[in-house]
C-alpha cells in the first residue's frame, strides 16, 4: 500500500508538471505551482472555466487534460457537472472524451449521470451506426441501477439493429447489464437466444461471450446454432473465435461420445507412462481395471462419431493457421480434448510454430506442451529439436523447454538429449543448470538403460567448481541411489568426502541422509562423518542439524559401539538448540533409541522405525495430471481453479439425442418437392424423412450382389486415402455443414449401409448402425441421407478432395456410388471393350447425372427449350440405358437448361494447319463422368484429306500446376472424309489457363491448346429462390460484384436474358417466386429479377448470378462468388452477352 | 458444458469481463498510465507484480501470469515497458497476452515507437485507442485499418496544427459502413501512385556446436507487405515452389480455402503495412548455413586472463554478399575488460552487461574478418566453467535462403495498373554458435 501511495505521489507531481507545460500555449493557467494539493485544486478551477467557455477548442483542451489526469489515476470527479453538459456536443472528439469520462465517473455521480441519459437515448436512434454503437456502449457502461429498464430496452432494440456492429455492441452490453442486475437474466437470455441466431460473423463471438457469462448452463440454446457456429467459425474475428472454440469444446464434451473409447487406452494412457513412472503400478492397476471395463462397454457398443463432432473438428482445423496465438491454442486444446487420438498430431506443428513468438506466448505454449507431452509424447517427438535451448532464452523459458525435453525422452532419443543436456550444464545461468541436473535425474529414473550413465555424469559434476551445481547433483544423486544402493557404495564414499567442501545445506543434508541410510554399506566412513558433523553441529543450518540427529540415531542403532558417545554428544547439543523442532527431535530420538527403564515398548522397534526400507522417490513431472484442467486456460497455467473456470465435463456414457441440432429450414421446399414429384433433390428437414424416401426405392437390392466383390478391393484404399483428405478438405465445404460429409466413401460400405439402412428403417430410425469400421464409415452412415439428397441437388460437392484425387488414382475423390452404379458398371463393361482398369472404374462413376434433365416447366413461366444432351462418349444404347435407369430411380439431375444452339464451337486445329485434319471443340456441358472435377470437352475430328488418319491421340500435355487432363481414347482410324468425335476431360482448377497438348496422328503432331471461357468452368446447380437468397447472403462483401448495364435491345424479354446468360455461362435458372409455386402462376412483376446458380467445377464454389431488370432496358448484374477471379471474369462475360 | 448451479457461484461476484484494467509500467517500476474498463482497481494491485519483478532480476524472467488474492495479473514486456493487465476470472492467458501485444503493435504503428515518452506525449490518443480496442473487457476493434479510420494517427504537422487550433485527432467523418464486410480494410482508399511491395524475409535459426556441426537449423520466413492501392483490390500472389512451405500462418485476409486448394495467396489486402504470412520451411530440406565461425575462447587457470580468437568465413552464401555481419557474445561475469584487435569492423564491450559486440559489416571472402586478443579477468575468482556462446547476425540481400520465389502477383477488381515489387532478404535469426 505504501508503495502505491508513493507512486501516486510521483504521478501527481508528474501530472502537475506536464499539465503545466501543456497548458502554457493555450491558456492562462497559472503554470505548475508546487505542492500537490493546491495544484490539483487550481488546475481543476481553471479546467472548469475552460469547460464552461464557449470555445470548442478550449473545452477540448480541457477534456484532454482531464483524460491525462484520469490516465494518471488522479481523481477528476469534481468536474463531473461541468463535463456532463458537454455530452451533447457536436464535436466528435469532444464527445468521445466526454464518453471516456462518463464511463469512468458515472457510478460515483449517479444523479448527475442521469442528466446525460436522454442524450444517449437520442443517439441510439442516430443514422450512423457508430454513433448508435458508442451511445449504447456508454449507456451500458454507466453502472447506475436506476437505468436498468432503459438499458434493457436499448439492448433489445440494438439486438435487432441492421448494423452488425451495433448488434455486436448489444451483445457486449448484455454482459454489462447482467453484472449490474442479475435479476434481468431471463430477459437477457431471450436477447442472447435471438442474437445466437444472428448470421453475422461480427456478432457471433460477442454473443457467445455473453452466453458464457450469463447462462453457460443453457446448453439448449446452442443446439440449434451449433452447425451454424461451426460453419461461421473461419470467418469470425479472431477474438470471437477463441471464445466460440472454448465454448464448443465444452459443448462437445457433453454431447458427443469419447472418440478414443475404442482405442486400447492401456497402451496410451498408462502404458506410455508406466515405464516412465514405474512406481505408479497400484494406481495403474485401478486405472486398468476401469479402462478394461470401459473397453468392455465399448465393445458392446462400437463407437460411431457423430457427424457434428466431425464437423467441429474439421471446421476448426484451418484455424491452426491463424496468426493469433490464442486462436491456435484454442484449436489445439479442442483437438487435444476432443479429437480421436490419431488426429491430435496435427496440432503439434502449429504449437511449435508459436515458439517463435513473443516470450510470453512461448511461456504459455510451453506450459501446455509440457502437459500434452505427458499424455501424448509421440505427438511432439518429431519436433524434439525445436525445444533445444539457446543461451539467450529467458530462464523461465529454458526451464519449460527442459521440462518438455525430459518428457520427450525415451530409449531411442535419450542419448541425443543427454548430449544436449551436457551443453546446458555449462551454462552461465545457474538456475537453469540446476534444473538441467534435475532433468537428468528424471531421465535416469525413467529410462533404466541410461541410469548408470546419468549417475556417472552426475558424479563427475560433484567435482564442479560451482557449489550450486554440486549441491543440486548431490540431491539428485541421492534420489537415484535410493533405487539401487548396493551397487554404489563407492559413490556414497565419494559423497561422504564432499561434506568437507559443500556448504549448501540441502546438499549437506542429503549426503548425511544417504550415509545414515546406507551406513551398512560404508561402515567405516559413517562414524567418521558423524564425528566431523558433531564438531560443526552448532554452526549448521537447521535441516542439516536434523539430518545429523538422524545419522546419529541410525549409527547408534547399527554400530553403537563406535558411536554411542558421539550420539549422546550430538543429542545433548540438540537439546539446547534454539530451534524447537530440533529440541523435539532430539528428545524423541533419545527416548526411542536409548533404552532406559522408562522407555516404553517402542524402543524395541527403533531399528525398524529408523531403518525401514524406504521406497525410492518418484521423480515426476510437475505437469502430470494437469490435463484435467482445460488446456490453454488460466486455471491450467496456474494449476489451480481460477474464479469463473468452468470444468471440462467428462464424456457422457451415452450420447444425448443428436437430432436436437437439426435445424428446420426448408419445410416450404418439401411442399414444392412433393408437388413436382421430384422427391429428392432438396434438403429435407430431418434425416429420418430422408431415409424413408430413400428406402422406398426398390433399387438397392438389385445391385448388391453383383458389384460387391469388384468394388471391395478398391474401397479399402478409398477409405484409407480419404481419411486424411477429408480433414484437408475442410475449408472447401464450409458453406454448409449439412453438406460437408459427402466424400470419404467406400463403395462396399455404402452398399452394406444401404442394407442396414433398410433394416434400421424397420426397426426404427436412428440407431447407430453396428459396424466395425473406422469412424469415417460410421460417420458417413449418418451423413448419407443428406449426402444423397445433396448429390442430387448438385453433383458438385464432391470434389474437395481434388488434390488427393489427382495424385493417386486409387482414391477417387468422388463417390458417385449410387446403387445405379453397379448396373452402370456392368453395362458399361459390356459397351466398352476395354478391360476394367482402375481408371476405368473411376470413369464409371457418376454417369447418370446428365442423363435426364428435369423439365422445369412447372417452374418456368417461359420454358426454355431443352436440348438432348450431346453425348458422344457413351454409345447411344448405353446412354439410353442409363437414361432409363436413372429415371427409374428418379435420380433427377438438377435443372440444367441448355438453350438450343448454345454450344459454341471453337477451333482447335484448322484444316490448313492440320494438313487436312480439322478439329473443333465445344464444351458439352455434360458432367465428365470419369472425373467430376473435369470439364467435358467434346472434340469433333474431320478428316478432309484424301488419306486415312490413324491413331489419333494426345501427347505431351503441358499444364499449369494443379490442372489435370483425361485424354480422349485413341481414335484408331479416321477414314478420309469422315467425321468422328471424342470427349476429353480437363480439370482447369477453376482457372482460365489454357491446357496445351499435342495432337498426334500416326504421322504428324500438332500443338494445340484449349482455353475455357470462364462460363464453362461451372456447372449448373439447382437452387430455389430461398436457398439462393440464403447463399447470396453468405457471399456478400468482397465476394459480390455488381455492375450496371443497359440491356441490348433484342435482349429485353425474359427468354432472351435467360438464354444469353445460360449461353455465356453454364448455370441453371433459379425459378423465381418459388414461394408461390403452388398457387397458379402469378403475373410476373414489372421488372423481373432473374437468378442463376452454379458451382465451379473444381472447387464447387457457388456462383450466383442475379440480373435485375429496371425500366428502359437498364439492369443490374450481380455476381456472388467466393472466387473473386471467377466472379470478376464472369461479370465481364455476362455483361458482354447481355449488351451485345 | 458444465451444469453450473447458481449456488456454486462465489458470493463475492467477480467481474465477468476478460480484461479489467491495464497499467503501463516503465523499466524502473513507475506506473505512468492506467486505464480501467470498468470500476477502478487500485494501483496497489501492482505491488504483487513489483515483488515478482524484484525476484526475477531480469525483466524477461517476470512470470507473465501472476496470481494475487483477488486478481490475476497478466503482463507482457515490450520496448522496456510492462503492459500489465488485471483480470478477475478465468480467461485464456494467451488471449490477453496476444491482445496486449496487439495494443503495443498499435502504439508502434501510430507513434512510430512504443516508449514511455511517446505514450505520455500522446496520452489522449492512447486513451481513445484503448477505448476503441476493448469494450467491456472484450476486444472490439483491433485492426489498425479500422482504428485509423476512427482515430487519426498523429503526424508532426497535424500535432502542430492541432496545438494551434485545438483541432482534433478524431476523424471528421465517422466511418459509414464496410466494417462488417472487410474488417481489416478501410473504405475509400485512394492513391495517386498505386503500388504493392512484398518483402520475403527469411531468418535462419540455428544452433552450431563447438566443432562446427549444425545441431539444429530451420528457416522461418515472413512476407511483409506494403500495399497502397486504391479501392478494393483483390490480389493473388503465387509462388514458383509453394511446396517448400511446410507450416504457415496467415493474416486473416488470406483466403485459406484457396490456399489449400491451389497454393496461391488470394486476399483483399489491408491498407498499408501488414504481415501477409509467416512460414516455416520444412526441415527436411537441408538448411544452408551462410557462414562458419572458427573460434577459440579460453580462460587460463592462472593469471586471471583469457584469450579470444574468432574468425568468420563464408560457407553457403549462394554467391551473394553477406552484409551487416555482427557477432554478439555474452561474457561470463568475471570478465572485467577485453583488449582485442579486429581485422575488420569495430567492437564494443559493455562492462555492466558483459556483452561483447563485434560489428563486422560486409564479409570479404578474400580477407576473412578476425578478432583476437586477451580478456582480463577478475582476480581471485576461479576460472569460469562455461564458455560463452556467440550469436551471429547477418543479412543477405536479394536472396531467400530457402529458394522460395514469388512467381506472380495479379490484381483483380480494380482497373488501374499497380506498380508491383518483391524483395528478398535473408537474415540470421536465432543463430547461435556454441563454444
Amino acid at each position: 500500500m505504501s508503495t502505491a501511495a508513493l507512486y501516486n505521489d510521483q504521478g501527481a507531481a508528474e501530472a502537475a508538471v506536464e499539465a503545466g507545460q501543456e497548458t502554457t500555449p493555450t491558456s492562462s493557467s497559472s503554470g505548475a505551482a508546487f505542492g500537490l494539493f493546491s495544484t490539483d485544486f487550481k488546475k481543476n478551477e481553471d479546467l472548469k472555466e475552460m469547460l464552461e467557455s464557449n470555445k470548442e477548442s478550449l473545452k477540448l483542451e480541457a477534456m484532454k487534460r482531464i483524460v491525462q489526469l484520469i490516465s494518471k489515476g488522479k481523481n477528476a470527479s469534481e468536474l463531473f457537472p461541468a463535463i456532463v453538459k458537454n455530452v451533447a456536443s457536436k464535436n466528435i472528439e469532444l464527445k468521445k472524451l466526454v464518453y471516456v469520462y462518463l464511463v469512468r465517473y458515472a457510478e460515483e455521480q449517479q444523479d448527475l449521470a442521469l442528466l446525460s441519459i436522454s442524450t444517449f437515448q437520442r443517439a441510439l436512434k442516430d443514422p450512423n451506426q457508430f454513433i448508435r454503437a458508442s451511445a449504447l456502449r456508454v449507456l451500458s457502461s454507466i453502472r447506475v441501477p436506476i437505468i436498468v429498464p432503459i438499458m434493457m430496452l436499448a439492448i433489445k432494440e440494438a439486438a435487432a439493429d441492421l448494423s452488425p456492429y451495433v448488434r455486436k455492441t448489444s451483445a457486449h452490453a448484455i454482459q454489462k447489464l447482467h453484472s449490474l442486475d442479475p435479476d434481468q437474466k431471463e430477459q437477457l437470455i431471450e436477447v442472447i437466444e435471438k442474437l445466437l441466431k444472428d448470421k453475422s460473423t461480427l456478432v457471433a463471438g460477442s454473443v457467445v461471450m455473453a452466453f458464457e457469462e450469463v447462462c453457460p448452463d443453457r446448453i439448449d440454446l446452442i443446439h440449434k446454432n451449433y452447425r451454424k457456429l461451426c460453419n461461421l467459425l473461419v470467418d469470425v474475428e479472431e477474438w470471437g473465435q477463441v471464445v466460440i472454440i472454448n465454448m464448443l469444446t465444452r459443448y462437445a464434451r457433453t454431447q458427443f461420445l469419447n472418440p478414443n473409447i475404442n482405442e486400447s487406452l492401456l497402451e496410451e494412457g498408462s502404458g506410455g507412462e508406466k515405464m516412465f513412472y514405474g512406481s505408479d503400478e497400484d494406481e495403474d492397476e485401478d486405472e486398468k481395471e476401469k479402462k478394461a471395463e470401459a473397453a468392455a462397454i465399448a465393445k458392446r457398443k462400437p463407437y460411431v462419431m457423430d457427424p457434428d463432432h466431425r464437423l467441429l473438428l474439421r471446421n476448426t482445423k484451418p484455424l491452426l493457421q491463424s496468426r493469433n496465438a490464442a486462436v491456435v491454442m484454442a484449436v489445439a486444446q479442442l483437438y487435444f480434448h476432443l479429437a480421436p487420438k490419431a488426429e491430435v498430431g496435427v496440432i503439434a506443428k502449429a504449437l511449435v510454430r508459436l515458439l517463435r513468438s513473443h516470450s510470453e506466448v512461448q511461456f504459455v505454449v510451453l506450459q501446455n506442451v509440457a502437459t500434452m507431452t505427458i499424455k501424448r509424447r509421440g505427438m511432439f517427438e518429431p519436433y524434439l529439436k525445436s525445444f533445444y535451448i539457446r543461451s539467450t532464452d529467458p530462464t523461465q523459458i529454458k526451464v519449460l523447454k527442459l521440462e518438455v525435453l525430459t518428457n520427450l525422452a525415451n530409449e531411442t532419443n535419450i542419448s541425443t538429449i543427454l548430449r544436449e543436456f551436457q551443453t546446458y550444464i555449462k551454462s552461465m545461468d545457474k538456475d537453469f543448470v540446476a534444473a538441467t541436473i534435475q532433468a537428468i535425474g528424471r531421465c535416469a529414473t525413467n529410462i533404466g538403460e541410461v541410469r548408470d550413465t546419468c549417475l556417472n555424469g552426475l558424479v563427475q559434476l560433484l567435482s564442479n567448481r560451482d557449489e550450486l551445481v554440486v549441491a543440486e547433483s548431490v540431491v539428485v544423486i541421492k534420489k537415484l541411489l535410493q533405487m539401487q544402493p548396493e551397487k554404489h557404495s563407492d559413490i556414497i564414499k565419494h559423497m561422504a568426502k564432499l561434506t568437507d567442501n559443500i556448504q549448501v545445506p540441502m546438499a549437506r543434508a542429503s549426503i548425511l541422509w544417504l550415509i545414515g541410510e546406507y551406513c551398512e554399506h560404508v561402515p567405516r566412513i559413517a562414524p567418521d562423518v558423524l564425528r566431523k558433523m558433531a564438531k560443526s553441529f552448532t554452526n549448521e543450518e537447521d535441516i542439516v542439524k536434523l539430518q545429523i540427529i538422524n545419522l546419529a540415531a541410525k549409527l547408534y542403532l547399527t554400530n553403537s559401539k563406535q558411536t554411542k558417545l558421539l550420539t549422546q554428544y550430538v543429542l545433548n547439543l540438540a537439546k539446547y538448540d534454539q530451534n524447537y523442532d530440533i529440541r523435539d527431535r532430539a528428545r524423541f530420538v533419545r527416548q526411542l533409541i536409548v533404552p532406559t527403564e522408562k522407555s516404553g515398548a517402542l524402543s524395541k522397534y527403533a531399528k525398524k522405525l529408523f531403518l525401514a526400507l524406504k521406497p525410492a522417490p518418484v521423480l515426476e513431472s510437475p505437469f502430470k495430471d494437469r490435463d484435467h484442467f482445460q488446456l490453454g486456460s488460466l486455471s491450467h497455467l496456474l494449476n489451480a481453479k481460477a474464479g469463473g473456470y468452468q470444468e471440462l465435463p467428462e464424456w457422457p456414457e451415452a450420447a444425448p439425442d443428436p437430432s436436437v441440432r437439426n435445424v428446420e429450414v426448408f419445410t416450404l421446399l418439401e411442399r414444392v418437392t412433393t408437388l413436382t414429384s421430384v422427391p429428392e433433390w432438396t434438403k429435407c428437414s430431418s434425416r429420418e424423412k430422408r431415409k424413408e424416401k430413400k428406402v422406398e426405392k426398390p433399387f438397392y437390392s438389385d445391385s448388391e450382389g453383383e458389384s460387391g466383390p469388384t468394388e471391395s478391393a478398391d474401397s479399402e484404399s478409398d477409405s484409407a486415402s480419404t481419411t486424411d483428405s477429408a480433414s484437408a478438405s475442410v475449408s472447401e465445404e464450409s458453406e454448409s455443414g449439412l453438406e460437408s460429409e459427402s466424400e470419404e466413401e467406400s463403395e462396399t460400405e455404402e452398399e452394406e449401409e444401404d442394407k442396414k439402412e433398410k433394416k434400421n428403417q424397420k426397426k426404427e430410425p436412428k440407431k447407430p448402425v453396428q459396424e466395425s469400421e473406422s469412424e469415417q464409415s460410421s460417420e458417413e452412415e449418418d451423413r448419407k441421407p443428406e449426402k444423397r439428397s445433396k448429390k442430387l441437388k448438385s453433383d458438385s460437392e464432391s470434389d474437395s478432395v481434388e488434390d488427393e484425387g489427382s495424385e493417386s488414382e486409387s482414391s477417387p475423390s468422388e463417390s458417385e456410388d449410387f446403387e445405379s452404379e453397379a448396373v452402370v458398371t456392368k453395362k458399361k463393361k459390356a459397351a466398352e471393350s476395354k478391360p476394367p482398369s482402375k481408371s476405368v472404374r473411376k470413369e464409371e462413376k457418376k454417369e447418370k447425372k446428365e442423363m435426364s434433365l428435369l423439365d422445369l416447366d412447372d417452374f418456368e413461366p417461359t420454358p426454355s427449350p431443352q436440348v438432348t444432351p450431346v453425348n458422344t462418349l457413351l454409345s447411344n444404347s448405353l446412354a439410353t440405358d442409363l437414361e432409363g435407369l436413372s429415371l427409374s430411380d428418379s435420380i433427377l439431375s438438377p435443372a440444367t437448361i441448355i438453350p438450343s444452339g448454345a454450344l459454341k464451337n471453337y477451333e482447335l486445329l484448322h484444316r490448313i494447319t492440320g494438313e487436312g485434319l480439322s478439329v473443333e471443340y465445344c464444351f458439352s456441358r455434360q458432367p465428365f463422368s470419369p472425373d467430376a472435377n473435369m470439364v467435358a470437352v467434346q472434340l469433333q475430328f474431320t478428316n478432309n484429306s484424301t488419306s486415312d488418319t490413324k491413331n489419333l491421340h494426345m501427347e505431351d500435355v503441358r499444364l499449369q500446376s494443379g490442372m489435370r487432363v483425361k485424354e480422349f481414347p485413341e481414335i484408331e482410324l479416321l477414314p478420309a472424309g469422315e467425321m468422328t468425335s471424342a470427349v476429353m476431360g480437363i480439370d482447369f482448377c477453376d482457372s482460365t489457363q489454357a491446357a496445351n497438348f499435342q495432337l498426334c496422328s500416326h504421322t504428324k503432331k500438332f500443338f494445340v491448346s484449349i482455353q475455357p471461357p470462364v462460363g464453362e468452368l461451372m456447372r449448373p446447380v439447382f437452387l430455389t429462390e430461398n436457398e439462393f437468397k440464403k447463399e447470396q447472403g453468405q457471399l456478400m462483401g468482397m465476394n459480390e460484384i455488381t455492375e450496371k448495364l443497359t440491356l441490348d435491345v433484342k435482349c429485353r424479354n425474359e427468354h432472351a436474358i435467360v438464354q444469353r446468360v445460360t449461353t455465356a455461362a453454364n448455370l441453371s435458372r433459379v425459378p423465381c417466386g418459388s414461394d408461390k409455386e403452388c398457387s397458379p402462376p402469378v403475373p410476373p412483376p414489372d421488372y423481373p429479377v432473374h437468378r442463376f446458380a452454379g458451382r465451379t467445377v473444381t472447387s464447387s464454389s457457388l456462383v450466383l448470378v442475379t440480373v435485375a431488370t429496371r425500366e428502359e432496358g437498364a439492369a443490374q448484374l450481380m455476381v456472388n462468388c467466393e472466387k473473386m477471379v471467377i466472379g470478376t471474369m464472369l461479370v465481364k462475360d455476362i455483361l458482354l452477352a447481355l449488351t451485345q | 458444458m458444465e451444469q453450473q448451479l447458481d449456488g456454486q457461484k462465489p458470493v463475492q461476484k467477480a467481474s465477468p469481463e476478460m480484461i479489467h484494467s491495464l497499467f503501463l509500467i516503465n523499466h524502473s517500476g513507475d506506473i505512468f498510465l492506467e486505464k480501467h474498463w470498468k470500476s477502478v482497481i487500485s494501483r496497489s494491485v501492482c505491488d504483487y507484480f513489483f515483488e515478482a519483478k524484484e525476484k526475477a532480476e531480469d525483466p524477461e524472467n517476470v512470470p507473465p501470469v501472476l496470481q494475487t488474492p483477488h486478481h490475476y495479473l497478466i503482463s507482457i514486456y515490450r520496448g522496456k515497458l510492462f503492459f500489465l493487465s488485471v483480470v478477475q476470472t478465468e480467461v485464456p492467458p494467451l488471449f490477453v497476452i496476444e491482445f496486449l501485444h496487439r495494443v503495443a503493435d498499435t502504439f508502434q504503428e501510430y507513434f512510430g515507437e512504443c516508449s514511455e515518452s511517446v505514450i505520455k506525449d500522446n496520452v489522449v490518443i492512447v486513451y481513445e485507442l484503448l477505448e476503441e480496442m476493448l469494450d467491456n473487457g472484450f476486444p472490439l476493434a483491433t485492426e489498425s485499418n479500422v482504428l485509423k479510420e476512427m482515430i487519426r494517427p498523429p503526424t508532426i504537422l497535424r500535432s502542430v496544427v492541432n496545438t494551434l487550433t485545438g483541432g482534433s485527432n478524431v476523424g471528421d467523418t465517422l466511418p459509414t459502413g464496410q466494417l462488417s464486410i472487410i474488417p481489416w480494410r478501410r473504405a475509400g482508399v485512394k492513391y495517386t501512385n498505386n503500388e504493392a511491395y512484398f518483402d520475403v524475409i527469411e531468418e535462419i535459426d540455428a544452433i552450431v556446436d563447438k566443432s562446427g556441426t549444425t545441431v539444429f537449423a530451420e528457416i522461418q520466413g515472413v512476407i511483409e507487405a506494403c500495399v497502397r492501392l486504391s479501392g478494393m483490390p483483390d490480389l493473388t500472389l503465387s509462388f514458383m515452389n509453394p511446396r517448400l512451405l511446410d507450416d504457415m500462418s496467415f493474416h486473416p485476409c488470406v483466403r485459406f480455402k484457396r490456399w489449400e486448394a491451389e497454393r496461391v495467396l488470394s486476399f483483399i489486402p489491408p491498407d498499408g503495412n501488414f504481415r501477409l504470412m509467416s512460414y516455416h520451411v520444412s526441415s527436411q530440406n537441408l538448411v544452408a548455413i551462410p557462414v562458419y565461425v572458427k573460434q577459440n575462447i579460453s580462460f587460463l587457470e592462472t593469471g586471471s586472463c583469457g584469450r579470444l580468437e574468432i574468425t568468420i568465413g563464408p560457407k553457403q552464401t549462394m554467391g551473394k554478399m553477406v552484409e551487416a555481419l555482427m557477432a554478439t557474445i555474452h561474457m561470463p561475469k568475471s570478465v572485467l575488460s577485453v583488449s582485442l584487435t579486429a581485422s575488420q569492423g569495430s567492437y564494443t564491450y559493455d562492462i555492466t552487461t558483459k556483452i561483447l559486440i563485434w560489428d563486422i559489416g560486409r564479409l570479404n571472402p578474400q580477407k576473412l574478418p578476425n578478432l583476437r586478443g586477451s580478456l582480463s579477468m577478475q582476480t581471485g575468482v576461479p576460472k569460469p566453467e562455461e564458455n560463452p556462446s556467440i550469436n551471429i547476425d547477418l543479412k543477405i540481400q536479394q536472396l531467400a535462403i530457402s529458394g522460395l520465389k514469388v512467381s506472380r502477383l495479379d490484381m483483380y477488381g480494380e482497373k488501374y495498373k499497380p506498380f508491383k515489387g518483391v524483395k528478398y532478404l535473408t537474415k540470421a535469426g536465432k543463430f547461435q554458435v556454441r563454444t
